[in-house]
């Protein structure tokens, strides 16, 4: 063990005393989400939307009020019946439609509980979201002033309907997708680069020539990379949350299970690239061309796999980032537990577990 | 040889083959304790892939072959304990200071802390770093490395060093203070097993054996080697035994350029 772990501080000394690698380990993942996160959102400011007060009483006029003189929404159309909701929409003239119940006023007072309807365009997910967030901010605060007493008791529900893109797709999709890309890059691109440099520079062979087994030479030289990809799914998860307010719908822990499950196949990956390369340069290569391109590509991070032409769509199954960014939208944005998406982790399971035996295989033939 | 001196590396029909194409044809010979044993041959003769099956790098197709009393087949792990080896390729981490290189090998190799402070100490004082060790590897000069390179496979106290090509690309007076230190290891009880290009430095070695496509094809000291093929040095005794034609070229050459001037 004491072996082993003069080995891992080794690595790390590498790391830290090159300044790409700590570019490429800790820049690229906070830049990627930053630029990503920052060239999709937008001030919210003068969103235009329509009302349709079915109830027009004291409080909903009160709250109108509360609402436009925010300073966030210009009221375009007051709407007199749901059949102007379609219209509205579809000439693209407002953002977001607000629909306030029947004795809206009387329900609230009497029985403790109104509701509104928030009907959102979400072609443009992420103004969507945070026409969602602003209202039901502003609905809250409205309520702490009018009741300040009972707020337990008094409760204004509002129901929200995104159209066009129930799932406010793009807006979470990046994160899945960097998450998966920035992965591949560190422990798959990462440890492959690491382990052909020692093959390449000759010291490969002064350390299987040592009383080092051969696993303990390949588990010394991806932990380092293990650990720094954990980091990452840290700061990648606590970007989005805090800095884009991504929710995380699903358990935490399941989420961060995955993400490690996922990491463990980047590094399988990386090995087995690493026993096939001779040199850097070649590693790279396969890394870059073979494995970060595909994955970009066919993973459904940028085109969904589903408007694909069918051999890419069939291609898209052996691409593990696509199941990855599966689970990761599973667990972060529906919430869903284990028992939705144990296949698809059974599908990583699997690809890692095979990744590891050809690498294996590989290397002691190399051996001989 | 002495035959007071244990064996320390003992090879009998060893053979390799990749494929179809064999690398050491049948190789037999003893290494004594604290000898320097010269591993001569031409480029591609087979000395690196015998030097990897000596230390347990590679599977040798067939033969008895024990290092250090240890049989290659089945104690490869006791054999690595037991010895040092420097690689063809350069084997130390360029952007690390002297002092981690030390540090890694020592932790490799499974020496305390403590061992490690001492063997760093003792080596650096021999080979007067004592006041560089936080420089980086990449800064030094590629003689410095070398010996470092050497010091550092020796920092577990191996009783068997395998040194391929030490001295390759290295100036001449860097050479003498490398061999230097062969002498000092050798005269600790140390068994060197050696390969060269330098027939200069087969002169130093206490036995040579001379490889010629995957053959060992003389095998005996210099002094005894010189006698035999009657020559003055060892460079003669290699292009006698690798090249036998090499000479008779030359005296054609050397007639045929005169015809030229007659002419
Ligand atoms: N893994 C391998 N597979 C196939 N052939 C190999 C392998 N390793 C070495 N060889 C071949 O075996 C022969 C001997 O190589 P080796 O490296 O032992 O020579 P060498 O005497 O060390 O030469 P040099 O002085 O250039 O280092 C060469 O022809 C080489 O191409
Ligand atoms: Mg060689």
């Amino acid at each position: 063990m004491k072996r082993f772990l003069s080995f891992v501080k080794k690595e790390f000394l590498h790391i830290f005393r090159d300044v790409r690698t700590l570019i490429i380990i800790f820049g690229i993942p906070v830049a990627e989400i930053l630029i990503f996160g920052f060239a999709i959102n937008t001030d919210l400011k003068d969103a235009r939307i329509a009302i349709l007060d079915l109830s027009k009483d004291a409080t909903t006029q009160r709250l109108t009020n509360k609402l436009l003189s925010s300073g966030y929404f210009i009221l375009e159309k007051e709407l007199q019946s749901d059949n102007e909701l379609e219209s509205v929409f579809k000439e693209g003239k407002v953002r977001m439609v607000l629909v306030y119940e029947n004795n809206f006023g009387q329900k609230l007072q009497k029985e403790g509980k109104a509701s509104i309807q928030l009907l959102l365009d979400a072609s443009e997910p992420n103004t969507a979201n945070m026409l969602h967030g602003y209202t039901t901010g502003i609905i809250n605060d409205f309520m702490m002033k009018a009741y300040p007493l009972n707020q337990q008791n008094i409760r204004i529900i509002p129901s929200v309907r995104m159209a066009y893109n129930s799932e406010l797709k793009s807006v979470f999709m990046f994160v899945p997708g960097i998450m998966a890309i920035i992965l591949i890059l560190v422990s798959a691109l990462m440890t492959s680069v690491t382990i052909t440099r020692e093959k390449e520079l000759g010291t490969m062979e002064v350390l299987l020539g040592s009383p080092l087994k051969p696993i303990q030479i390949i588990l010394g030289k991806v932990t380092p990379y293990l650990l720094l990809s954990l980091v990452n799914v840290a700061s990648i998860l606590g970007l989005a949350y805090f800095v884009f307010g991504l929710p995380i719908a699903g358990s935490l822990v399941l989420l961060i299970a995955e993400c490690t499950l996922f990491i463990f196949l980047s590094l399988s990956l990386g090995i087995l690239i690493s026993t096939v390369s001779k040199t850097m340069q070649q590693a790279m290569l396969i890394s870059m061309v073979g494995l970060m391109m595909p994955s970009i590509l066919l993973s459904g991070f940028i085109f969904p796999v589903e408007n694909m032409p069918d051999i890419l769509y069939y291609l898209s199954f052996i691409m593990p980032p696509r199941w990855f960014i599966e689970i990761l939208k599973s667990v972060m944005i529906k919430g869903v537990g284990f028992s939705y998406i144990w296949k698809e982790t059974l599908i990583l399971s699997l690809m890692t577990l095979v990744f590891i035996f050809i690498s294996i295989k590989k290397f002691k033939i190399r051996l001989e | 040889m002495d035959n007071d001196k244990s064996i320390e590396i003992h090879v009998r029909n060893l053979v390799k083959k990749f494929g179809s194409f064999v690398a050491n044809n049948n190789l037999s010979f003893d290494v004594y304790q604290g000898e320097i044993f010269g591993f001569l041959g031409a480029n591609g003769a087979g000395k690196t892939t015998a030097m990897r099956i000596l230390c347990g790098l590679s599977h040798p197709t067939s033969g008895e072959i024990t290092v250090a009393g240890f049989d290659v087949y089945k104690q490869k792990e006791l054999i690595k304990k037991n010895i040092g080896y420097m690689s063809q390729k350069f084997s130390l981490y360029d952007d690390l200071t002297i002092a981690e290189n030390m540090e890694l090998y020592g932790g490799i190799y499974g020496l305390s802390r403590k061992q490690i402070k001492v063997r760093i100490g003792e080596l650096l004082e021999k080979l007067q770093l004592t006041d560089r060790q936080s420089t980086l590897i990449a800064d030094l000069p590629l003689g410095w490395k070398q010996k470092l390179a050497f010091s550092v496979a020796m920092i577990h106290k191996p009783r068997i060093v395998f040194l391929d090509e030490p001295t390759g690309g290295v100036d001449p007076i860097t050479r003498r203070q490398f061999w230097d230190l062969i002498y000092e290891a050798a005269n600790q009880g140390i068994t060197l097993f050696v390969t060269t290009h330098y027939m200069d430095e087969a002169e130093y070695c206490d036995r040579v054996s001379i490889m010629v496509d995957g053959r060992i094809d003389a095998l005996d000291t210099p002094g005894n080697l010189k006698n035999k093929y009657q020559v003055q040095n060892m460079n003669d005794v290699f292009i006698k035994v690798a090249r036998p034609d090499f000479f008779s070229q030359q005296y054609t050459v050397s007639s045929s350029h005169l015809n030229n001037q007659i002419n």
